[in-house]
């Protein structure tokens, strides 16, 4: 079978495609990594997806894994060049966060799931640029530069994965992984046209990944195609000793869950998820896409989650709350920016975060701070969990009736850069969507459904916890019937 | 109007494990070279998680269930912040309104009667690092950080309000550190801070119900400055209060050189630690299963084993006390009493532990590391005493020797020739050398005084160092002076 049946070039091949060319030794991981560098090269200048590429590293790590395929030791990912969004740790290079506080710090270990990748045989390529700290929607919170969306440069990628997304979408990584507290996989996703899915809380290991909310942090994948997220999904997940939150769940081979047809497999629709403030043109994609699923076999089942509408205020006191906490520690001591102003400890640390902080990490600070003060942490911080908890059984009544839940990924597409920088609350709405299963800790994937003003619009499919399989089967199920999946912005085909 | 004091205390003690708290990096940081024992987690690294040290639990629980506490079956970590450079991550571990333990009591003996001092709980938390404060060679003060302490085990153990003077307080202490050390859960060394106690003191008019506002009283680095500080703020807020005034809600730290207890520095701010629930550990689940193997873990402790000892082996309940001072003596004396022959009393070998061997050993709580004197050793030293091989002198002799040498006593009493003479074939011929030289005595032995024949024995005594059998000289003497009238 000829994997190149058309005039893509080698860096807009999904990760499936491109390991079947290196086992045959068609392409060597070398010559793939340079393709990749030089897709980078080409167009990073205009999207601004890296904040470092590891070039030279790239080459290395590639000439080993030509090494190992030519021994017939490869891993499931061998060869395949990635990029990680800049809050992964990874020892010896520059790991940012988005944050002038961390500009310069390299980090001395490993994140769990950046080794894993590097067992499973994948290249690095680089860092990814993302809103400071994970805060944020549309990448644009960065300290370092704003990326743009390949698909219309004047626009935003979303956030704040926005590099990883930006990335995958433009050709520069075969994959890269993202982190996603309220969406933050999904949301770019959908508005690059590329599948990201946020995994159940535990699913994959939170070590080395710097925190923003910890008890709702996780790193999942940005692909090209389904399968490639199933992909990667079974090189990262599982059980890891570092990391007390992970689950000793067991992880089936995800690719195994990979199906063409949707029969026996019901879906809901909770019309809370098609109201106020979503754009005609993503209802009509998403409607059509709902439409689709039910065409493949799929039985289309009404279902309530009421407390959608709670979501989102509960989420803006736990979120922040957490990362109140998880901040603390940037004081200029130990590693990362430190303010040469302060006559004593106290000035010095009042300096030191006053100018290694943007506005949007501050307003979040000031938000957790306050949310978990005496006083205020009952009426917050305990009675926001409780919300949760009933977002929670929400879902859970809702899966006794469906097997997975379809709704919007983002209620809008992707909007232009600055427009929403003066509106925080404009820019918070964009998360909507994707806060809900974030709170319940429940797996949930953006797959692209189509556009809506030439602008990709994504499909966000929820599932129940460690029940990634029907999702990734579901929309792999969808994507086989589209072609959304070949649709690659001009910017990379003219280039 | 009469008054009384009401004490408190705080302590806080590092559990005696090998590793850090949630990490994997060594706890032997005594004597080690400034961050060397430190890794991202204890650090506080971007992006590192705690895992916590099973075995910092089990010590706990231990704890827990030696103070008669109950063992809360889901407690949790939280997190208590504040901001200062010795705290890595700006925030500590520690448990809040989920301890470990809770509702616990120890028994102190004070003048003479036995009084029940409540615990409130017993919670686990990590410990910081240090700051150093320097002064360099222009004049201008820094900060040297050390973060090898961070991340250590600690428990805190809240008494409540049961105690009334610097001696109850002090003897709470003790009596914690002690039970502690019996458990292997720390090593309580005070002047290491692997033991540090804070206390809050009121005073109320006796009688009365309610607590008057409490001073905290940091700083106290011994037990003696427990005691001290203690009296010395009692008395501090009694003056206050019998002079019309009004003690204020403070911090103070003792001062130990002065004697006296000095307020602190006022913080800018109010504390709020802003506690909330640690998302980075689990609920801690404790299981029925789990708490009773931890309970067969604790072993038998100071009051049940004093009480046993003197029970057992019917020493004094002064002895069975001071040989219960620490596990370690309690259990060399059991080993000694296990090694004795048949009929030789272990209330004679209490004596000699309690007595001589501590004496020389000198450490507080009768600490025995230094002395070289075995189980074997000492029960064959006993062995001798009882059998009137040795005379009680030479006894003193070859306990000192084998002390230092660990050497066998009977060796040693052979080589130094003070194996008791009993044999009347080796004295008769002191017997009559003492006759001979002493007509003096020997003429008023016969003529009626009988206490003379003291001085005769002295004699045989001096002839022989000491190793005549007195009592063997003493029937020789009557039966020659009695045969040559």
């Amino acid at each position: 079978m000829d994997m190149r049946p058309d005039s893509r070039s080698l860096p807009d091949l999904s990760v499936r495609e491109l390991r079947t060319l290196l086992d045959r030794r068609e392409i060597g991981a070398v010559e793939l990594a340079r393709a990749y560098l030089d897709r980078i090269g080409e167009v990073d200048g205009r999207v601004r997806a890296y904040l470092t590429v590891t070039a030279e590293l790239a080459l290395e790590q590639a000439e080993e894994a030509d090494r190992r395929l030519a021994s017939g030791e490869a891993g499931a990912l061998e060869g395949i060049p990635m990029a990680l969004k800049d809050l992964i740790s990874t020892r010896g290079i520059e790991t940012t966060c988005g944050s002038r506080i961390l500009r310069g710090y390299v980090p001395p270990y490993d994140a769990t799931a950046y080794a894993r990748l590097r067992e499973a045989g994948a290249v690095l390529l680089g860092k990814l640029n993302m809103d400071e700290f994970a805060m944020g929607s549309s990448t644009e919170n960065s300290a370092f530069a704003a990326t743009a969306n390949p698909w219309d440069l004047s626009t935003v990628p979303g956030g704040s994965s926005g590099g990883s997304a930006a990335a995958v979408a433009a050709g520069e990584a075969a994959f890269t992984l993202g982190s996603d507290t309220g969406g933050s996989v999904r949301q770019p996703a959908a508005l690059c046209g590329v599948v990201g899915l946020k995994p159940t809380y535990g699913r994959v290991s939170r070590y080395g990944l710097i925190a923003f909310a910890s008890s709702l942090d996780q790193i999942g994948p940005l692909t090209r195609t389904v399968e490639d997220c199933a992909l990667v999904m079974n090189a990262i997940s599982g059980l890891d000793p570092h990391d007390s939150t992970s689950s000793p769940v067991e992880v089936p081979d995800l690719t195994t869950a990979l199906r063409d047809d949707l029969q026996g497999v019901r879906v809901g629709v909770p019309e809370e998820y098609f109201g106020e403030g979503l754009e005609p043109g993503v209802e009509r994609a998403v409607r059509e896409a709902i439409e689709r699923l039910r065409a493949l076999g799929a039985e289309l089942v009404e279902v309530s989650l009421p407390s959608t509408k709670y979501a989102l205020a509960t989420y803006y006191i736990i979120a922040p709350a957490e990362a109140s906490s998880n901040l603390a520690r940037y004081d200029g001591v130990r590693y990362g920016y430190r303010s040469p102003d302060g006559e004593d400890l106290v000035e010095n640390y009042l300096a030191t975060r006053e100018q290694g902080f943007g506005p949007e990490v501050k307003r979040r600070i000031m938000l957790g701070t306050y949310a978990l003060s005496a006083g205020y942490y009952e009426a917050y911080y305990v009675k926001a969990q409780k919300v949760r908890t009933i977002v929670k059984s929400e879902f859970d009544r809702a899966f006794e009736r469906c097997d997975l839940i379809a709704t919007p990924t983002s209620p809008t597409v992707a909007f232009e850069l600055g427009s929403r920088l003066d509106d925080p609350l404009a820019m918070y709405l964009s998360d909507t969507y994707t806060i809900p299963a974030s709170m319940a800790g429940i797996p949930a994937i953006s797959v692209p459904c189509g556009f809506s003003d030439g602008l990709p619009v994504g499909l966000q499919l929820i599932g129940r916890a460690f029940d990634e399989a029907t999702i990734l089967g579901a929309a792999h199920a969808y994507e086989r019937s589209t072609d959304w999946a070949r649709r690659r912005p001009e910017l990379v085909s003219a280039g | 109007m009469e008054y009384e004091a009401v004490i408190g205390l705080e302590v806080h003690a590092q559990l005696q494990t090998r590793s850090k708290m949630f990490c994997r990096c060594s706890t032997q940081y005594a004597g080690a070279e400034p961050n060397t024992h430190i890794c991202p987690v204890c650090a506080g690294f971007p992006g590192v998680l705690p895992v916590l040290n099973e075995y910092a639990v089990e010590l706990a629980m231990r704890v827990g269930l030696a103070l008669n506490c109950e063992i809360v079956s889901t407690n949790r970590f939280d997190r208590k912040h504040y901001p200062y450079p010795d705290l890595p991550k700006g925030y500590q571990i520690s448990q809040y309104d989920l301890p470990l333990a809770v509702g616990g009591y120890l028994t102190i003996g004070h003048m003479g009667e036995e009084r029940r001092i409540g615990i409130i709980r017993v919670h686990m938390e990590e410990d910081t690092g240090k700051l150093l404060h320097r002064r360099g060679d222009d004049g201008e003060v820094y900060s040297l950080l050390d973060l090898n302490r961070a991340g250590v085990p600690l428990l805190e153990i809240v008494s409540a309000p049961d105690l009334h003077s610097g001696a109850e307080a002090r003897a709470y202490a003790q009596k914690l550190r002690q039970i502690l050390r019996y458990i292997d859960a720390s090593t309580g060394n005070m002047e290491e801070g692997a033991l540090r106690v804070d206390a809050n003191v009121s005073v109320r008019p006796r009688g009365s119900e309610e607590l008057g506002p409490k001073v905290e009283i940091k700083n106290m680095n011994s037990f003696r400055s427990v005691e001290r500080a203690l009296d010395h703020e009692i008395a501090r807020q009694l003056e206050v209060v019998r002079s019309g005034g009004r003690i204020s809600q403070e911090t103070r730290g003792w001062d130990e050189a002065a004697q006296v207890t000095l307020p602190q520095r006022r913080k800018e701010y109010a504390d709020d630690y802003r506690y909330f629930p640690e998302p980075d550990l689990p609920p801690l689940v404790i299981s029925d299963e789990r708490r009773r193997q931890t309970q067969g873990n604790v072993a038998e402790l100071p009051d049940a084993r004093r009480d046993r000892l003197a029970e057992q082996y019917a020493i004094s309940a002064y002895d069975a006390e001071v040989l219960t001072g620490s596990r370690d003596t309690a259990d060399y004396f059991e080993a000694v009493v296990a090694r004795l022959g048949d009929g030789v009393p272990p209330k004679l070998a209490a004596n000699w532990i309690t007595g001589d061997l501590f004496r020389l050993a000198k450490g507080e709580d009768g600490d025995l590391s230094g002395s070289k004197l075995s189980p074997d050793l000492m029960a064959e030293l006993v062995g001798m005493v009882h059998g009137g091989e040795v005379n009680q002198g030479s006894a003193r002799l070859l306990l000192e020797d084998a002390f230092r040498s660990g050497r066998s006593p009977r060796a040693l009493a052979r080589e130094r020739g003070l194996l008791q003479v009993s044999d009347e074939s080796q004295l008769s011929g002191a017997v009559r050398r003492a006759i001979e030289e002493n007509p003096a005595a020997v003429e008023d032995y016969r003529g009626g005084k009988k206490q003379a024949i003291g001085f005769l024995i002295g004699q045989v005594m001096r002839q022989t160092r000491g190793t005549a059998k007195a009592d063997v000289v003493r029937t020789l003497l009557e039966r020659e002076l009695a045969a040559s009238d």
